[in-house]
């Protein structure tokens, strides 16, 4: 006994130790017992079954894309909180902050990180779903994750579309005044919708540019100060917290659904 | 090069590309016998076999290495913005290839009664560690390596600060919305812009409980599904991505067209001779005033509306498409119908209007409902 424990180094020592298997419960997973627990034991891993199909892990099966799209969603929200500590949402500072981003700050390509990984999310997005498309994942039981991803689909362009305004410069307003002038033809609640002028009392119509769906998501009759606060705190707290949700939902009900699709 | 460019900013045009892509696609992904045997004939499977992907990849890099050094279109595609466009093209195509390619393959296995290429012994399993996680593992590393890359090589764009009172010529929605803006060329906001988003939302999660074929699930395949695969194909690829291309590249100031070669002249003047349906018919057909009634004045354009999503749906079910309608049962038949017709909508008005110039099928300017 004493001769062989000897020849373990110091790694696998380490592994044996109190502390190192306080934390990681399984210890070093060596045999498949041991492996399968290292994921059941782990929080963030037992978002896994502990054994698949082998197509299941293959990346010409999933592309990948669901995974990276998750991933991208963790370092945007990592870089969008390094961003916040220097962004301040008003239409006094965001432009100048922007700049200090890139001038001031040290290692300055969060910002080049958040745009272009937000960018990349939306394709991800797209691409995990067309390839959910092509292998008909979509088809019972997985009929309501698909719905779940659709939605998470419009979550991420609704993000992206109101960081779009942060920056504060000619291509982000205007992006967003061509975007949200179509609230203004929202039938019923936008003043320029049909039906609009149907809600009315008497001669005071209920839906004017001071009122309507346009007013309430730009707090303002244009894209101004209110507008830029507004959708600061869609874009960090807001639509974020509504996409955790769903994606918990989501893969939740990958494992529920009876995990990765695959032939019967 | 000179009359190739200009050969290229005329096949650009959304008359003739739209319709080249539209009357290709059913070759490509045939939904039918009759186009199956065409696609054959032709070769057009060979799109999704190795070398036809490649010389497809060949003519998208040339066309943008060309680009590349036209004065022109290196202004639009060097923009920072557009570049996910560019990476859309690519991993869209090279995606949608692979996908072709993998069901192409298990059709052919299934043909010969086999398996598919993705079936496993359900008892023969693997571990996911560490399988599985060091896949992930890896994908993550070279990914993240790539974003930094790209972030170091391309700044993010930043313009003059705001300024309400200048407007750009053109203003653009994010390029993920391009298609949108593009549909408002056709339609009014209250359709392009809210309506019919809502519509693709919903329609898109009805697509699990209108697509009622089995077969298919968990593997790439073709053959069993092409009905449902022509449809999402065609609303996927060229009423959206292909959309967001035209609204992206080929939009210039005034929301004009202009060639990738062109220049984008901000005075260009494009005649605007779009006639309403109404005028159609009561002055330049009957020869008459417009009549005072709006509903009168418009009843034309509500029969056509009406008839188109609600009575031709009834007639089908009674006729050519009852077999489909004894097998959905009413309430799946009418979403996949409603949500079916508003899709081909789109390119139906698109056609009208560049027929016909057709401006309004229905058109009630003083309540704001215009179709
Ligand atoms: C923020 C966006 C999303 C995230 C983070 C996400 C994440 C994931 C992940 C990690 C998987 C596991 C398999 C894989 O990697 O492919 C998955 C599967 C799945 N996703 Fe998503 N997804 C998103 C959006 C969508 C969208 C837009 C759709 C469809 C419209 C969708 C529908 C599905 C379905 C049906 C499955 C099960 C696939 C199967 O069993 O083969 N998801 N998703």
């Amino acid at each position: 006994m004493a001769k062989e424990e000897k020849k373990e180094t110091l790694l696998q020592r380490l592994g044996e130790s109190q502390v190192w298997k306080s934390i990681i419960r399984s210890g070093v997973p060596r045999n498949r017992r041991q492996r399968m627990y290292a994921v059941l034991g782990n929080v963030f891993l037992h978002l896994h079954p502990a054994r698949l199909p082998k197509h299941a892990v293959k990346i010409g099966y999933t592309w990948c894309m669901g995974g990276l799209s998750f991933f991208l969603f963790v370092v945007l929200t990592i870089t969008g909180i390094l961003l916040m500590f220097y962004y301040r949402p008003t239409v006094e500072y965001a432009y100048t902050d922007i700049i200090d981003l890139t001038e001031q700050v040290p290692l300055g390509i969060m910002r080049e990180l958040h745009r272009w990984g937000a960018h990349a999310m939306v394709l991800t997005v797209w691409l995990h779903m067309l390839r959910v498309f092509m292998t008909g994942s979509y088809k019972p039981p997985r009929e309501f994750n698909w719905g779940v991803g659709v939605l998470l689909m419009t979550l991420t362009m609704f993000l992206s579309f109101t960081g779009y305004l942060l920056p504060w410069d000619q291509l982000a307003i205007w992006a967003v005044t061509v975007g949200t002038n179509m609230a203004r033809a929202h039938p019923f609640i936008g003043h320029e919708g049909p039906g609009a002028s149907l809600l009315a009392i008497g001669d005071i119509n209920l839906v004017h540019m001071g009122s309507d769906v346009r007013f309430a998501l730009l707090g303002g009759r244009f894209v101004g100060e209110a507008t830029l606060l507004r959708f600061y705190v869609l874009h960090c707290i807001a639509v974020p917290f509504i996409a955790m949700i769903f994606m918990a939902v989501h893969f939740w009900r990958i494992r529920k659904d009876g995990g990765i699709s695959g032939p019967l | 090069m000179s009359y190739i460019k200009s050969f290229i900013d005329f096949l650009s045009a959304p008359t003739i590309s739209f319709t080249l892509l539209t009357v290709a696609f059913p070759f490509i992904f045939p939904p039918s016998d009759y186009f199956e045997k065409k696609n054959r004939q032709w070769g057009v499977y060979k799109l999704w076999t190795n070398a036809g992907g490649f010389w497809v990849f060949v003519l998208i890099t040339l066309f943008f290495i060309v680009g590349y050094f036209d004065p022109h279109f290196n202004l639009t595609m060097t923009k920072p913005d557009n570049i996910p466009i560019i990476l859309m093209i690519y991993s869209m195509y090279f995606l949608t290839w692979l996908g072709m390619k993998k069901a192409y393959a298990n059709d052919e296995r299934l043909d010969r009664g086999e398996k598919p290429e993705e079936w496993n012994d359900p008892d023969d399993k693997v571990l996911v560690w560490p399988d599985l996680v060091y896949i992930e593992l890896i994908a993550l590393i070279l990914f993240m390596v790539a974003l930094i890359v790209w972030s170091i090589l391309i700044p993010a764009p930043l313009e003059e600060p705001a300024n309400p009172a200048a407007t750009p010529n053109p203003s653009k929605a994010p390029w993920y919305f391009l298609g949108l803006q593009e549909m408002l060329v056709y339609f009014d906001p209250w359709l392009a812009g809210i309506v019919f988003p809502m519509f693709i939302i919903f329609g898109m999660m009805a697509i699990p409980y209108m697509d009622v074929n089995k077969k298919g699930e968990g593997y790439y395949s073709f053959k069993e599904r092409r009905v449902g695969y022509f449809i999402f194909m065609y609303g996927w690829l060229v009423l959206w991505v292909f959309l967001i291309i035209i609204g992206t590249f080929f939009r210039g100031p005034n929301w004009n067209f202009f060639g990738p070669f062109e220049w984008w002249d901000p005075h260009k003047v494009v005649p605007l001779t779009n006639v309403n349906l109404s005028e159609y018919v009561w002055v330049k057909l009957l020869n008459k005033g417009l009549p005072v009634n709006i509903i009168a004045r418009e009843s034309v354009g509500f029969v056509a509306v009406i008839g188109y999503l609600f009575i031709m749906p009834i007639l089908l079910a009674k006729t050519k498409l009852k077999h489909l309608y004894d097998h959905y049962g009413p309430v799946r038949y009418a979403t996949l119908m409603l949500f079916g017709l508003t899709m081909f909508a789109l390119p139906i008005k698109m056609y009208l209007r560049w027929m016909f110039n057709l401006k309004y099928i229905v058109a009630i300017p003083e309540w704001f409902f215009n179709i």
